[in-house]
């Protein structure tokens, strides 16, 4: 058995949206439900041949597994494989596939065909992302999947959809074009785009300093980090609701992921210099962006905001490069994937009967909602890191791993974490306690479509928040290979650093006068 | 026997003269046979063209100098040419249901796309100053003509008159540019002038160097010599204005090219600063300039300022990634541009062409297809992966990051995603907004151009091996 099982994951969806390309025609109810029927298909199967690939995975190998490699560019080759970082992500893309197709049901009526291969073709781009092992080819997927959401942002979306496309659009590219060009000297420097090659090459320290900054430029707009997070919230409100839950599931984790496969490993010294900027960064979107969620009356904005705060955690944990913050960092991006889309569904449960998103306007729904609410406050409950959740893990890990390296950050972060805890228990009091309504007193609780959709991401919150351990077996070997690589790296740098000065010091000494 | 010699000894200009003939024929033909004669005789133009594209394949190979050094055949000028013949039939093919609906069917139409093929063809194989300028001339005056084709129509007269005044200086200051070369290096071949300009050179013979420069950056409408290109391109008849975004820009890149690499070596560093310059200021006004226009072929003019200023980062670079970078551009650029204007042909009401942006309206609902097809060829124009147009930048910028012009990269790259804004700017209109009255049906034939140009963009990104290896041992014949 020898099938190029993660080239199947990456582009069977692709071949379902040229399905439906071809064999639907027009907006009939038949042609919607076609569409909607082979979309969900499509991603159940690659879901189930991405589980194969979890069984097949081997956890103790820091490798890259499911290799494969074709002559593609001359420069550049077709290169995939996963390791214990990115089989997370994949696993993430291809489970929250069907769920995304399942929320925009009904909620989608119109040009359904279109937006289901839309989706289906930004899922490939997706996974190819997290799983191509060459430059050119990551950049490929990444810069990709712009136009798929782009689409579906201005398209499908709410009434500034354009202003929300066309910044999402400029924004990602901007910071990405930088990154191209970095990728390119690179290229120069090393004879080649082989991101295994590349991860044990050794750049010279200069390169890596602007190498670093080339690529910081393209992930911290993604991720999205402050300053440059404000396309974020325009995004969020105006995308459709499943755009949302892409969105902040797993086009945000593209910038963590990058940070984890080419900053840390690749500019390992200039990443160890410039994290206190990073620290910086990621403390003030920590305490900034809670603050700016407490203000918010859009539901989306709130939770929108709130995924900058989670992704100042992310940030912060990576860069401390300890094994607890890289650990946390990872399993707070799966963790942030499965909540905030969540979060962004119920939002869309409740939109989708009341067509406004305004806090002010809901008020009492655990009398007619009694469902609703108590999905709602697991999700609530996660997204503050309640231990038990999964949000607690990623939370904890990764100030763990911080307070070894710098204890004032983490210090400062944990504001965050109280923060968090009043903005989300806040939008939950007013929503859903107090007295009902009268405007959605007719509010119907959720219904057997919308359970299954959100019955797996309840079981996965407090699952992975009481048996965290799969998630993090799975990426062990790989972080720790990561980091002795990292180390390594800068041991050698300050030790050259230490013998460049003792040398000047011994010139300066034996200088004759 | 001495002549059936001399004749094989004319096989490498085969396409040439089968050009030639063919436009000689195709002219007697349409005297002969009177006006009724033009919807035939341009059908058949395409079928010189397309005969002077198989010709190629008697050309022998390797690297062959003809008629005393001015004319090369190498595997660049082979690349180009068959670039050229297929931007010339592609313009050709989308003019003949225009044509018909403008009632305009006269068979000096194809004749002068043959001649000014021809021209190019001449330009790409120049090897000397002379041969340069009358392959120019040639490709020239048949444009001059053929942008004023629509001759009761006074914006296309104004059109072809300011093209060839322009065009006409323009040509002034190339040869008064060539004179000074000559009368500096006291030869004409490129090979002689790279001899003489080996070990460093005057001041006289860079101002030479400027004035070549010039006539060709006004060939190619580079900034600041692109002021003709959007009255041009919105006057003349818009099949001519498909004509003259591909094929020409070309073969003036292919002679801006040759010319640099092949006669200048000895002062790459002098000429490369020139390039640079007009690449950044081409790229900048392509981008910044474009974001205003309402009218789509002007949009086009624009557009192909900023494409011209992205091929020529290739040629700043001054190696052979560069140059095998300007190809891969061009050849990109030729399907790009041979599929914009297969829509902006189709864009056709109550028997009238519109050719405003906002009549592209909701274009994914009355034309999905069609729309879907000019969206992909408008990410791949702003250069968006995985489609052609990133695979173009991509290997020019690749080139110009290992020559070590970090700043003309990175002023690159950012304009690009200035350049972005307006292309995605008609996405929005087509996919965002409420639909116009639909368009007539689409002429098969351009469908047809649309179609291949599109689905070639789309799909390049799966089996680029060809184009990059024949850019690969084109660019390579030149070092």
């Amino acid at each position: 058995m020898n099938w190029p099982i993660l080239s199947v994951v990456t582009f069977l969806p692709v071949l379902g949206a040229v399905f439906i390309a071809v064999a639907v025609h027009g907006n009939a109810p038949l042609a919607r439900g076609t569409a909607r029927w082979v979309a969900l298909w499509t991603t159940l199967v690659t879901f189930a041949i991405s589980l194969v690939m979890v069984a097949r995975f081997d956890g103790a190998s820091p490798e890259f597994q499911f290799v494969e490699k074709h002559n593609w560019l001359g420069v550049a080759f077709y290169h995939m494989g996963v390791d214990g970082i990115s089989l997370p992500f994949v696993i993430l893309t291809t489970g929250l596939m069907p769920i995304c197709i399942l929320a925009s049901w009904t909620a989608i009526q119109n040009r359904v065909k279109e937006y289901m291969i839309a989706f289906l073709v930004l899922e490939t781009l997706m996974v190819g992302t997290f799983s191509a092992l060459d430059l050119v080819l990551f950049y490929l997927f990444f810069e990709g999947g712009l136009i798929p959401m782009f689409l579906i942002i201005g398209v499908w979306g709410g009434p500034r959809r354009v202003y929300a496309s066309f910044k999402f659009f400029l924004y990602t590219l901007l910071g990405s074009v930088l990154m191209l060009l970095a990728i390119m000297a690179m290229y120069w420097q090393s004879g080649t785009t082989d991101i295994a090659v590349l991860l044990r090459h050794g750049f010279p320290v200069e390169l890596q300093k602007w190498a670093w900054f080339a690529f910081l430029a393209s992930f911290a707009v993604k991720m999205p980090m402050w300053p440059v997070h404000t396309w974020l919230p325009d995004a969020h409100v105006e995308a459709p609701t499943a755009g949302s839950v892409i969105l902040a599931a797993i086009l945000l984790k593209m910038g963590g992921y990058g940070f984890l496969r080419f900053s840390l490993p690749m500019f390992p010294v200039a990443s160890h210099d410039f994290a206190p900027l990073i620290f910086t960064l990621s403390v003030v979107a920590i305490v900034y962006t809670s603050l700016v969620a407490l203000m918010q009356e859009d539901m989306k904005k709130l939770i929108a905001y709130s995924s900058v705060a989670h992704m100042g955690f992310v940030t912060m944990g990576i860069f401390a490069a300890t094994a607890q913050g890289v650990q946390g960092g990872i399993f707070q991006m799966i963790s942030h994937g499965i909540v905030s889309g969540a979060l962004f569904l119920c939002v869309g449960v409740v939109y989708d009967r009341m067509h406004t998103r305004e806090i002010g306007f809901y008020g009492g729904l655990v009398n007619r909602m009694p469902l609703y609410a108590m999905v709602f406050m697991v999700f609530t409950l996660a997204n503050v890191g309640l231990p038990g959740t999964s949000g607690f893990i990623g939370e904890f890990l990764s100030l763990i791993g911080t307070f070894k390296i710098n204890t004032s950050v983490a210090f400062l972060a944990t504001l965050g974490v109280i923060l968090s805890a009043a903005y989300a228990l806040w939008l939950y009091r007013k929503m859903i306690f107090g007295t009902l309504k009268p405007a959605v007193a007719g509010i119907k609780d959720i219904g057997w479509r919308e359970g299954i959709i959100f019955a797996p991401l309840v079981v996965f919150t407090i699952l992975l928040g009481v048996v965290p351990k799969p998630v993090l077996d799975v990426s062990a070997a790989s972080v720790t290979q990561l980091l002795d690589g990292y180390g390594r790296a800068v041991k050698a740098a300050e030790l050259e650093r230490h013998r460049g000065e003792l040398v000047a010091a011994r010139n300066a000494a034996g200088t004759p006068r | 026997m001495n002549d059936l010699l001399h004749l094989h000894s004319l096989l490498p200009v085969l396409p040439e003269l089968v050009l030639a003939c063919g436009a000689l024929l195709m002219l007697l033909v349409g005297a002969a046979a009177g006006e009724r004669s033009g919807a035939a005789v341009n059908a058949w133009c395409i079928g010189v063209l397309v005969l002077a594209g198989v010709a190629m394949n008697w050309v022998p190979g390797g690297r062959l100098v003809l008629f005393d050094g001015s004319f090369v055949i190498d595997d660049f000028s082979r690349f180009l040419k068959l670039l050229a013949l297929i931007g010339s039939a592609g313009a050709l093919i989308l003019s003949l249901d225009y044509l018909k609906l403008a009632r305009q069917q006269k068979f000096e139409y194809g004749a002068l796309f043959l001649l000014s093929t021809l021209g190019m063809l001449m330009l790409i194989s120049a090897n000397d100053l002379i041969a340069l300028y009358i392959g120019l001339e040639l490709m020239s005056l048949s444009l001059y003509v053929v942008a004023a084709y629509d001759r009761d129509n006074t914006r296309s007269t104004e059109a072809g008159l300011k093209y060839f005044v322009l065009g006409a200086l323009s040509s002034g200051m190339l040869l008064y540019g060539a004179s000074l070369i000559y009368g500096f290096t006291g030869t004409v071949s490129f090979a002689g002038i790279a001899k003489a300009t080996g070990g460093g050179v005057g001041i006289g013979l860079i101002f030479g160097l400027v004035f070549l420069f010039v006539g060709f950056c006004f060939k190619i409408s580079a900034v600041p010599f692109h002021m003709w290109t959007p009255d041009v391109y919105e006057g003349a008849p818009t099949p001519v204005t498909a004509f003259f975004a591909a094929a020409p820009k070309v073969a003036a890149i292919a002679i801006f090219v040759r010319a640099s690499v092949v006669a200048f070596p000895g002062i790459t560093h002098e000429w490369q600063q020139i390039v640079m310059f007009v690449s950044i200021a081409s790229m900048a006004l392509g981008s910044f300039a474009a974001i205003g226009q309402r009218n789509i072929k002007r949009l086009m003019a624009y557009s192909s300022i900023g494409h011209m200023g992205y091929a020529l980062v290739g040629l700043a670079a001054g190696t052979a990634e560069g140059v095998q970078g300007v190809l891969v551009y061009m050849a990109i650029y030729v399907s790009m541009t041979l599929g914009a204007f297969a829509v902006i042909l189709s864009m056709r009401r109550e028997g009238k062409l519109v050719e405003t942006i906002g009549d592209l309206a909701g274009l994914s609902r009355t034309h999905p297809t069609m729309a879907f097809l000019m969206g992909m060829l408008l990410f791949s124009l702003a250069g968006i992966p995985p489609l052609a147009g990133f695979f173009a930048k991509f290997y020019v910028f690749l080139a110009a990051i290992k020559a070590g012009l970090y700043a003309l990269a990175i002023i690159g790259v950012l304009t690009s995603v200035v350049g972005a804004y307006y292309y995605l700017a008609i996405v929005k209109i087509m996919y965002f907004d409420k639909p116009a009255p639909s368009f007539q049906r689409m002429p098969g034939l351009v469908a047809l151009v649309l179609g291949i140009a599109g689905l070639i963009n789309l799909l390049f990104f799966v089996y680029p091996g060809p184009l990059l290896g024949a850019a690969t041992a084109a660019a390579r014949s030149l070092f």
